[in-house]
């Protein structure tokens, strides 16, 4: 898997998205100013710091991990336990400030103890052993009800504890804001790390771990730092989710969880830094909104994640970035038109794409299927032929004008290259 | 005790049979085209749904057949527009690629069947008593997962020790290029052993998804269990997955149906049941069985890569 990433010497003007992330990240709360936008930001500022300690094991690594939620969530009880304890004692002890760094410690922890095996090999192997080691983890959860709080899970009290800066935490934008704190902390410790040797040798053990050995650096050995250095960073998010959610059930170091985290970081793109972020917001964001809006969004979420992987592995951000690079080399030239047409017709085949799954999802799953449906505004009848041909042919025109007769059009122009996907 | 040993074992073998039949796919797929299918699971929650609503229109023996050569041709399909498609990329983003696909499998299952589970039971010919052991009875259809087993296995091992079939799979898993050379389309040599073992899942499904249940979950429930044995058994030896079913089936059957702690055979001496090895000691082993075939798997990586009867590591 190739990387193309901001190599060599750091350009200052590269550096603009540590600007601007941060700055809509402090400017957003007053835009979205409801108790659940905030709550929902929150969650995306934890999503953000799991996603991008995922990249350091996935994009930084080459290890694919099935069971990262392992670290998240056993960060994420230890950090509870604590608030407990806090909350116990009557709101004496640790700051809710520093509890993260709890969740990061037992991260570690658990880092170092599970890295000594997992990392030995890489590939199919390692993602094999993390998937057994998460699915032994949850199930262990019915085991050792005492440390995993059984079916209900683990309350605590983040109000109930003390502040190094006297802030009360009962308020959700509080919360946010210590949210966004560490996630601007542990970014840029996580691309901090990047540009070290041990960040430099971690792509080598991926791209060649022979050529890595033989320049005297032993490969298992660099897994397991980055391994463990991962699980620390996933133990940072987990507490932080304990601040948030002020609830941990064993939910939280379940195969869903795992799984969640190598989809968002896998959509954003595993080779650029902002990848995980841009796939853990989206993630997140959709998450939330459209499973408010539809039932289907699991299946939108697999369809994306399949789409991805087998038409632009470099993720979203890595279309946007070779696009723009094309854009910039000039190759849009005399083309840009096309490029368009490529977009729109794609963008009439995705909509006519889900007013085909919608319409299924009334048909097949509500008690009357010929009640009235509003589908995009329209009010149909999904029982009656007309609107399944008419979103069955949007959705053809489109991907076949997209396949058949702009994507010839566009190699025309560009001198026979052939691309994945459209734009 | 006689009791509980026999009828551990009973169940244990018959759940290790079932086993087999929705793992010997994936140890063909596995071994052979070094994909790990992280769909295996849904091919075989296909198959119990093809022959549930297959069975409604033909009757189950008719769906005992077409179910699985559905399931099979779906796996072809993917193969050939999906699985090929992402192959030139490498091994994770094959697995990757199976890993949606199962998401996409599952909600598609749960759109067009329900989430709830459909009554999916066996025919009255099989749903009689065959047998009666400590005062428990057996039902016909019990004997005939053992036979579907038995048969699979024995087929299996015929095709690809026996025939020329099999010979020319196992050379386009070592040697590709010179099969290529030898004029076989080696790409769907590959698509075949893929819908085949997919077919292969398709009929554990028509057969487990009558002994549990037939619901949208039952893919994510046995998912990580099939790769258990997949790599208990070693790479690609069906003998391997069917041995390595066996002691899952049974050992997991034994830990659920007998009541032992250490502290309730050796009392409690004094350890409390709390702490790390005091939770341990209090144990019962009904509540260790889940934990079981991870441990397994876990192990099994850790100490013996290759598996019990693999020729090479994974």
């Amino acid at each position: 898997m190739a990387t193309p990433s901001v190599a060599g010497r750091t350009n200052l003007l590269k550096l603009w998205p540590w600007v601007v992330i941060p700055l809509a990240a402090l400017v957003l709360p007053f835009i979205f100013t409801s108790g659940h936008a905030i709550n929902l930001l929150s969650h995306m500022g934890v999503a953000i710091i799991f996603a991008l300690s995922y990249n350091m094991l996935l994009g930084n690594t080459g290890l694919l991990s099935f069971g990262h939620a392992v670290y998240y969530g056993l960060g994420a009880y230890v950090a509870m336990h604590v608030l407990r304890a806090i909350n116990d004692a009557g709101g004496q002890g640790l700051p809710v400030e520093l509890l993260p760094l709890v969740g990061a410690l037992a991260g570690l922890g658990f880092g170092i103890l599970f890295g000594t095996f997992s990392v030995r090999r890489a590939g199919v192997v390692f993602a094999m052993i993390t998937l057994g080691l998460g699915a032994l983890v949850f199930s262990s959860s019915q085991m050792f009800t005492d440390f995993f709080g059984g079916e209900a899970g683990l309350f605590g009290n983040r109000a109930e504890a003390p502040s190094l800066f006297g802030i009360d935490y009962a308020s959700s934008l509080a919360v946010y804001y210590l949210v966004v704190a560490w996630a601007l902390i542990a970014a840029i410790l996580i691309y901090l790390l990047r540009k070290t040797p041990l960040g430099w040798m971690a792509n080598a053990v991926r791209d060649n771990p022979e050529r890595a050995q033989f320049v005297g650096y032993d490969p298992t050995i660099v897994r397991f730092i980055q391994f463990s250095l991962s699980a620390c960073f996933a133990g940072l998010a987990g507490g932080l989710y304990v601040i948030t959610d002020e609830i941990v059930n064993a939910e939280v170091v379940g195969q869903i969880q795992s799984g969640a985290v190598l989809l968002g970081t896998y959509i954003g793109g595993i080779g650029y830094f902002i990848g995980p972020i841009v796939g853990a917001s989206i993630v997140t964001v959709l998450e939330s909104s459209l499973s408010s809006y539809t039932e289907a969004w699991v299946l939108y979420f697999g369809l994306l994640f399949i789409t991805i992987v087998m038409f632009a592995p470099m993720g979203i951000v890595g279309v946007i970035h070779t696009q723009y690079l094309n854009w910039k080399a000039g190759g849009w030239k005399g083309n840009t038109g096309i490029r368009l047409y490529l977009i729109v017709t794609g963008l009439i085949g995705i909509f006519g794409a889900i007013c085909v799954i919608e319409l299924s999802y009334h048909y097949f799953r509500s008690w009357d299927p010929s009640a009235p449906f509003v589908l995009m505004g329209v009010t149909v009848d999904a029982t009656t032929v007309l609107p399944w041909l008419a979103c069955f042919a949007i959705a053809i025109i489109g991907f076949g004008l997209m396949l058949f007769h702009g994507r010839p059009m566009l190699s025309r122009h560009t001198g026979a290259t052939s691309r994945g996907g459209n734009a | 005790m006689l009791e509980t040993i026999a009828y551990s074992i009973f169940n244990g073998v018959l759940y290790g049979t079932l086993l087999f039949m929705m793992s010997s796919g994936l140890t063909l797929i596995f071994g052979m085209m070094g994909v790990l299918n992280f769909a295996h699971a849904s091919f075989y929650m296909l198959g119990a749904y093809f022959a549930y609503t297959l069975g409604l229109g033909t009757g189950f023996w008719v769906a005992l057949f077409l179910a699985p050569i559905a399931v099979g041709a779906f796996g072809a399909l993917v193969e050939r527009y999906g699985l090929r498609r992402v192959h030139q990329f490498g091994h994770v983003p094959e697995l990757l690629f199976t890993f949606g696909l199962a998401y996409v499998i599952e909600e598609l299952v749960a759109l067009f069947w329900g989430t709830v589970p459909v009554p999916y039971k066996a025919p009255p010919a099989l749903d009689t008593t065959a047998f009666s052991m400590f005062g428990l009875n057996y039902s016909v259809f019990k004997v005939f997962i053992l036979v579907v087993a038995v048969a699979m296995f024995v087929g299996l091992w015929f095709l690809l020790k026996k025939t020329r079939a099999g010979l020319i799979i196992q050379g386009a898993l070592s040697r590709p290029d010179m099969v290529g050379a030898l004029g076989h389309n080696v790409p769907r040599v590959f698509m075949l052993v893929f819908a085949f073992g997919c077919a292969l899942a398709g009929l554990g499904g028509v057969v487990g998804g009558i002994h549990f249940v037939t619901d949208p979950g039952m893919a994510f429930m046995m998912g990580p269990i099939v790769f258990v044995v997949v790599v208990l058994g070693g790479l690609g030896s069906v003998p391997g997955a069917l041995i390595a079913s066996l002691i899952i089936g049974i050992l997991q059957t034994f830990f659920l149906s007998i009541n032992f702690s250490l502290a309730g055979a050796f009392g409690a001496l004094g350890i409390e049941d709390s702490g790390f090895f005091g939770v341990l000691w209090h144990m019962e082993t009904t509540r260790i069985a889940p934990v079981l075939p991870f441990l397994l798997l876990v192990l099994t990586l850790i100490f013996r890569p290759r598996g019990l009867l693999g020729k090479r590591e994974a």
